[in-house]
């Protein structure tokens, strides 16, 4: 018993020890290219991996600088909208009038899959069904007296 | 017969709130022109004004508060070939406005506030400035390119626009405007 407590008091130390680290592999580390798909070149309007234009380059500066600073991508994005304000973000904040880039998506599909939902079942019981119908003639009596004969001789 | 009338009554909400959606985008983003209209019409529009973080960071500030002076409201940023080259103008213009207790008064914009302060200090602009983090004033002003000028009368009332480098006219015009009584 003492040296199950002594094995489990040593792996919770293990534990303790590993978990910062554990902590500080999981932190995104922040990279230049990331950070630069995630933010728009405020003046030309698109993605700022995309722009290069002078504002761009002053952009790009400051994101390299704060990420020399070691910043993460979160702090960076952070002092970009206290710089540039919202609009620096490829993604909108989901409040507000933002919110309709989520929402908006959502309920189409919603609504798309409602319009189906209502419309395939009607389908295959209308028109779907009857288009769908074997349009073969149907068979003779002296037909289907062989087809009969020749099924019962596989049973 | 009541699904009958939901499905397309829903589709039509749906839509007519998609294409709203979309002409509020358009709204929000495009520049307006009004200013200009009136401008050229011969009409004076209330020039527009917000609280704005001073860019040397004492606090905040607006344009409401140059009420009773003549203001040359300036929206310019570091990155901005044009905005470098008026700089000099600009202050020069500061000195005599100011002998008239007018200002000039300078609006960063899409621009980092290290950036702003280094340019200011390289030109020695020693005129007001402020920031307008996420540009709505600028949007006001209908601004989509930099640099941009506005006349601001005692009243707080718009006289002129320089969409562009400030010409030596838009200048003179401004100070003949602060030296008036």
């Amino acid at each position: 018993v003492r040296r199950a407590g002594a094995l489990l008091s040593a792996l919770i130390v293990l534990a303790a020890l590993c978990a910062p680290a554990a902590a500080l592999a999981q932190a995104p580390r922040a990279s230049l290219p990331d950070i630069e798909r995630q933010v728009m070149c405020t003046v030309c309007g698109v993605p700022l991996d995309l722009a290069d234009s002078p504002e761009a380059q002053r952009e790009k500066a400051l994101i390299a600088g704060l990420i020399a600073r070691g910043e993460d991508a979160t702090q960076i994005k952070r002092v970009l909208v206290a710089q540039y304000g919202t609009a620096v973000l490829a993604l909108p904040p989901s409040h507000g009038v933002n919110l309709a880039v989520y929402i908006v998506p959502a309920a189409v599909v919603a609504a798309v899959a409602a319009a189906l939902a209502v419309a395939l079942p009607r389908w295959r019981r209308g028109g779907g069904s009857r288009a769908l119908a074997p349009t073969a003639p149907a068979l003779s009596a002296q037909d289907a007296a062989r087809l009969d004969e020749d099924l019962q001789r596989f049973e | 017969m009541v699904r009958r009338k939901v499905v397309p009554g829903v589709s039509l909400l749906l839509a007519v709130a998609v294409i709203g959606l979309l002409a509020y985008g358009l709204s929000a983003h495009s520049a307006s022109r009004t200013l200009d209209e009136d401008i050229h019409n011969g009409l004076h529009p209330l020039a527009p004004a917000r609280m704005l973080p001073v860019l040397d960071g004492s606090g905040n500030s607006s344009l409401a508060a140059y009420l009773g002076r003549v203001v040359l409201l300036n929206f310019w940023a570091s990155w901005c070939a044009p905005c470098q080259a008026e700089a000099p103008l600009l202050e020069r213009a500061q000195h005599v406005l100011a002998a008239h207790s007018g200002t000039v008064l300078g609006v960063t914009y899409q621009d980092a506030t290290p950036d702003s302060r280094s340019f200011a200090r390289q030109f020695g602009l020693t005129y007001p400035q402020l920031r307008d983090v996420g540009g709505h004033l600028a949007q006001a002003y209908g601004t989509i390119a930099l640099p941009e000028s506005f006349l601001v009368d005692r009243s707080g009332h718009l006289r002129a626009i320089s969409r562009g480098e400030v010409s030596t006219a838009f200048l003179a015009n401004a100070e003949a405007l602060a030296a008036s009584p």
